[in-house]
């Protein structure tokens, strides 16, 4: 799925050049669980941001699902990240003014997916997270913990090849969280490929692999006994 | 294009959740657009009016008619000097009427200036006119219900019949309403057939139609002896004032033997001319008034430009994830600019529905005046209309394309930690 050589990744700031990538080489299989973990300032957003096709890197080389990142226009790369990534973050980042329908819906409105497909796979993965009773609620009307099912719906809904998630509980209290986590368990054992920033112990113990980041480079990468 | 559809819908519910946040903004530069439309539409429609106006006025005169004097020679031809004075002779309409087919109608004009006119105890020195009939038509002269022009058995019977521009008629009687009232014009008695409607001439010839006397062409060599006619009018056929004109120097050239090329043979005054002049003039004018118009409604551009400026900056996050969910440029820009073309719409809706109310008031404004009938009032026509909505399209569209081209430009990575 993912297929990283060497990465570097060095941020213009001023006249200070930041490093935040140091040479990374990173694969991620079909149907992995991977929790990324490290302090902040490791680079580990910036790595999430180049695997998101987000960013590109400086140098080095990025294949994601076999199609090469590097060099590719704007409009390419949004279409890579609407057709291969699901996102999902810790602030949300629902639309506020659109309902958890619509907000599901987006990916497929930017995809080009017709009317009535659209409706169809957002009821249907509105009901897979446990909301179908939800549909017309705007973001307001929702706990913090529904807001993160409809994000997460949102980002399956598109059957990505990989779902990005940034700290999806770091904004939740513990039982909405581990209900979260519950949810990311399901969608991995449905065949998903899931790549997640994390702090929290219960998700580095659920997730078949851990990746450690520390100064722009993976200083530890520790598979689960299965 | 049809997501675009797909999208008006979340389109509308952005712009409501921008009017919570920015309501005092919004308003104040949708009336800025509408203060801008109102402008616009107002310029335009005076100057549409004006133009109308112009062509009333032009049109007084005649339409597309050509009047003739006489001219002097500028070449030696046939034998004869240059510097000979060319004079008209009555048998020339009828000829002018068999040899050039060009003309549509043709009239000659007798004249005579300070010629003493009297009804009652009034006496009055005017220009009294001897045509034929084909000259109201072509000159424009109508007259007021109740009344006739002269008309071929006037000309046929030599009648003493005259007809009174209507400011004549009022200072000889003090009244418009004198048909069958008699006057004396030079010691013979006239009946009155009919007063002129009241009209707007711009251009003219030997003094407005509105103080002469137009008596039977007939009548008038009968009167004076001898006299030959001051001036031809005529109107070509169609579009074919150049043949017809043409026709008029070999015509007059051969019978009076000038040269056919020799202009100054001829005195011409070809209103078609200055019709074009007026039309040129009117537009000229119009494309003015509405450059000045378009300035004000820029000013309500830029304003729609800034909020849209604002409105991304408070949505940068919100354009990061839908970025990250695979927005492309067009789908990050599209919302944007359809926001910035729904508050030109708003405003130029209002603005227009001002600007008619103001234009039906003034419309029935008792306004009296010489300014008046050359200005004439304001006037929408789907012209003015058409022009309004370029003018605001144009500019909505380029106050939230700019934006807009902004709002795509906005890196996904950094705008997702952007609070």
């Amino acid at each position: 799925m993912i297929s990283m050589r060497d990465v570097r990744k060095v941020y213009e700031t001023g006249r200070v050049a930041v490093e935040a990538l140091r040479g990374v080489d990173f694969e991620v299989g079909s149907n992995e669980y991977v929790a990324v973990v490290g302090p902040s300032g490791s680079g580990k957003s910036t790595l999430m941001n180049l695997i998101g096709c987000l960013d590109t890197p400086t140098s080095g080389e990025y294949e994601l699902a076999g199609e090469r990142v590097a060099g590719l226009d704007r409009n390419r790369l949004a279409e890579i990240r609407n057709r291969r990534i699901g996102f999902v973050f810790q602030s949300f980042n629902l639309l506020a003014y659109a309902s958890a329908q619509e907000n599901v819906e987006l990916p497929l409105l930017f995809g080009g997916v017709p009317t009535r497909e659209r409706r169809e796979r957002a009821t249907e993965m509105l009901d897979r997270v446990g909301l179908a009773d939800r549909a017309d609620h705007k973001p307001t009307e929702l706990s913090g913990g529904q807001m993160q099912r409809v994000a997460i719906a949102r980002a399956l809904v598109n059957r990505p090849a990989i779902v990005l998630a940034d700290e999806p509980t770091g904004n939740l209290d513990s039982a909405a969280g581990r209900g979260i986590v519950e949810l990311f368990d399901e969608v991995h054992a449905g065949g998903q490929t899931i790549v997640m920033i994390t702090h929290d112990p219960a998700i580095a113990t659920v997730a078949s692999r851990t990746v450690t980041i520390r100064d722009g480079r993976i200083v530890e990468d520790r598979s689960a006994a299965a | 294009m049809k997501l675009i559809w797909a999208e008006l819908a979340l389109v509308w519910r952005v712009f409501e959740s921008d009017l919570e946040h920015n309501r005092k903004r919004i308003a104040l530069t949708v009336f800025a657009i509408a203060w801008g439309t109102i402008s616009i539409v107002m310029l335009l429609s005076a100057g549409e009016g004006m133009k109308n106006a112009f062509a009333k006025g032009s049109r007084g005169m005649g339409e597309g008619i050509a009047v003739l004097w006489p001219g002097t020679t500028s070449k030696p031809y046939a034998g004869l000097p240059s510097g000979r004075a060319i004079r008209f002779r009555k048998e020339d309409v009828a000829l002018l009427r068999e040899r050039v087919p060009e003309i549509a109608a043709i009239s000659a004009e007798f004249a005579r200036f300070g010629t003493p006119i009297s009804a009652g105890d009034e006496n009055l020195n005017v220009r009294v006119r001897g045509v034929e009939p084909e000259f109201g038509p072509l000159r424009n002269l109508w007259p007021q219900p109740g009344g006739r022009f002269l008309n071929p058995l006037d000309q046929l019977e030599k009648r003493r019949v005259v007809f009174l521009g209507d400011k004549l008629a009022q200072d000889l009687f003090g009244r418009p309403d004198v048909v069958g009232e008699s006057v004396v014009i030079n010691r013979s008695p006239f009946v009155v057939i009919g007063v002129m409607q009241d009209k707007v001439m711009m251009g003219m010839y030997s003094g407005p139609d509105e103080s002469q006397a137009t008596i039977p062409s007939a009548t008038y060599e009968s009167m004076f002896t001898g006299s030959q006619p001051q001036n031809l009018v005529y109107k070509p056929v169609g579009d074919l004032g150049d043949q017809a004109l043409a026709g008029v120097y070999r015509v007059l050239g051969t019978r009076y033997r000038f040269d056919p090329e020799d202009k100054p043979s001829l005195g011409v005054w070809d209103t078609r001319e200055n019709q074009r002049m007026t039309d040129n003039i009117a537009i000229g004018i119009q494309v003015f008034l509405g450059i000045i118009g378009a300035l004000t409604l820029f000013v309500g551009g830029m304003g729609i430009a800034n909020i849209m400026y604002a409105v991304i900056k408070e949505r940068t996050r919100e354009i990061g994830v839908k970025m990250a969910l695979g927005a492309k440029m067009r789908q990050v820009m599209a919302p944007f600019l359809l926001e910035a073309l729904l508050m030109t719409l708003l405003g130029g809706i209002l603005g227009t529905a001002i600007a008619l109310g103001l234009i039906a008031i003034i419309g029935v404004l008792p306004l009296e005046g010489e300014a008046f009938e050359l200005l004439g009032r304001p006037t929408f026509s789907p012209g003015v209309a058409l022009a309004t909505s370029l003018v605001l399209g144009a500019i909505g569209a380029f106050a939230g394309y700019f934006p807009a081209r902004r709002a795509a430009s906005v890196n996904p990575a950094v705008s997702l930690r952007y609070e």
